[in-house]
């Protein structure tokens, strides 16, 4: 077959909505576009476990101890899931992890940013996991199927990481002045830096036209941004705070909420490495992993020796 | 009344490098294996492929399915088969090996007309 038939036939596959698996053809960049965005993803999973892992040991109670425990295992295992998808196109875990360490691949520029008070922790659960399920929900109809179905399986665990965020603001925003104004404070910090996990507007976003024609995403930065605004413009009245941003109110007409532009700079400065924390982060990734090697060496080393040892008892 | 919150700056991970870490070259070390996962999500039920892992031996594969998959109560039994022992129909072949049976009517029971009064069929 001629491989204009086949990238033929594989868009009418994805027309049709059927679902692409590891072993079916598929075009070269839909291979390394697919690689990039779950490897990255994957990747933002396991670096958003430090921002949190940082309030672990200074929860303010063992019920809210337990259940940031919970959510930083969770994460881990989102990281899990979404490697293993990544791998089924044809990477090895070690040429991804080398790729996160060195600093060649990405991971979401949120999780640059410090968490300095324990209301980071709600803010965060809340704004930052919320924005993230909206990508998630999306991309449970992604067109390659291991994706899909790795997806399936985070967005049924991350609601109650939303979930769990918003109840812990609103138990402080119920609490004392000074409370009051650390939830406050929080939101204040991790609003825009939310926005930013949306990626570029469509009119600079090199990636998304392809990816939606493909069926990798269903739905722009902008419209994701656009919804994640609407939820949280009203869930924050429940709050009894305020968004920073003096731009925000109802459009009749739109039917949706306006709102006020936001610091690219900033943005593609995050990206691009220095961001308040990136260095720090991937010193931290490093570190681990450089200090489990030993532990790698001596589990492989272990199943070695008894599989000889099996071996020599059926002989 | 002037509140002030304490923040904690780059507080998040240690800056000095505690430990004697030595630098390895990453590439060269040897990765553990690659298994599947199937897990039986109640008695009764059969074991359903969910993903796969990475784990030194098999059970060190059960142990990590069992954290990774079942944190939730998903499953009261675990197989796991390193990935490598798994054969796999190609995908190429698909229209030969599944298409004959999509003509083949006749074996599916709605096939058969039978008047109402048939009753218990």
């Amino acid at each position: 077959m001629e491989l204009y038939d086949l990238e033929k036939k594989f868009q009418e596959k994805i027309e049709k909505e059927i679902k692409i698996e590891p072993r079916d053809w598929m075009p070269d960049a839909y291979r390394k576009t697919n690689l990039r965005q779950i490897s990255q993803h994957a990747h933002s999973e396991i670096v958003g476990m430090l921002p949190e892992g940082n309030w672990i040991s200074r929860a303010p109670s063992l019920k809210r101890k337990a259940i940031l425990i919970a959510k930083v295992q969770d994460e881990a295992g989102h990281g899990l899931y979404l490697y293993s998808a990544a791998e089924t196109l044809g990477t090895s875990r070690e040429q991804m992890i080398d790729d996160l360490h060195s600093g060649k691949a990405k991971y979401s520029s949120i999780f640059n940013y410090p968490t300095l008070t324990w209301a980071d922790m709600g803010a965060v659960g809340w704004l930052v996991d919320g924005a993230a399920i909206l990508n998630q929900v999306m991309l449970c109809r992604t067109s390659y199927g291991p994706y899909a179905r790795a997806m399936v399986r985070i967005c049924k665990e991350e609601s109650f990481h939303q979930r769990q965020g918003f109840e812990s603001l609103l138990v402080m925003s119920q609490g004392t002045e000074a409370q009051r104004a650390m939830c406050q404070d929080a939101i204040n910090r991790w609003w825009w830096p939310s926005l930013m996990m949306f990626g570029p507007k469509d009119s600079e976003s090199t990636n998304s036209d392809q990816s939606m024609k493909w069926k990798i995403k269903r739905k722009t930065n902008d419209e994701l941004r656009q919804q994640f605004v609407d939820m949280i413009a009203e869930q924050i009245k429940l709050l009894g705070m305020t968004l920073p941003d003096p731009d925000l109110r109802w459009n009749e007409e739109r039917k949706h909420y306006d709102f006020g532009e936001i610091n690219w700079t900033e943005f593609w400065n995050v990206v691009k490495g220095n961001g308040p924390c990136n260095k720090q982060r991937l010193e931290a990734r490093n570190k681990a992993h450089e200090e489990g090697a030993w532990v790698r060496a001596a589990a492989l080393a272990y199943a070695e020796k008894k599989r000889v040892r099996t071996t020599a008892k059926v002989a | 009344m002037h509140i002030q919150i304490r923040k904690f700056y780059y507080g998040d991970i240690p800056e000095e490098n505690t430990g004697g870490a030595t630098p390895i070259n990453h590439s060269t070390e040897q990765g553990w294996p690659l298994w599947e996962v199937f897990i039986r999500s109640k008695q009764g039920l059969d074991h359903k492929h969910v993903g796969s892992l990475h784990a030194a031996d098999a059970a060190m594969a059960i142990e990590n399915a069992r954290d990774v998959y079942t944190r939730r109560q998903e499953g009261v039994s675990i197989w796991v088969v390193e990935s490598k022992f798994v054969h796999a129909s190609d995908p190429a072949d698909a229209e030969s090996l599944y298409e004959p049976a999509a003509d083949k009517i006749y074996r599916h029971p709605t096939f058969y007309d039978l008047p109402d009064a048939v009753k218990h069929m």
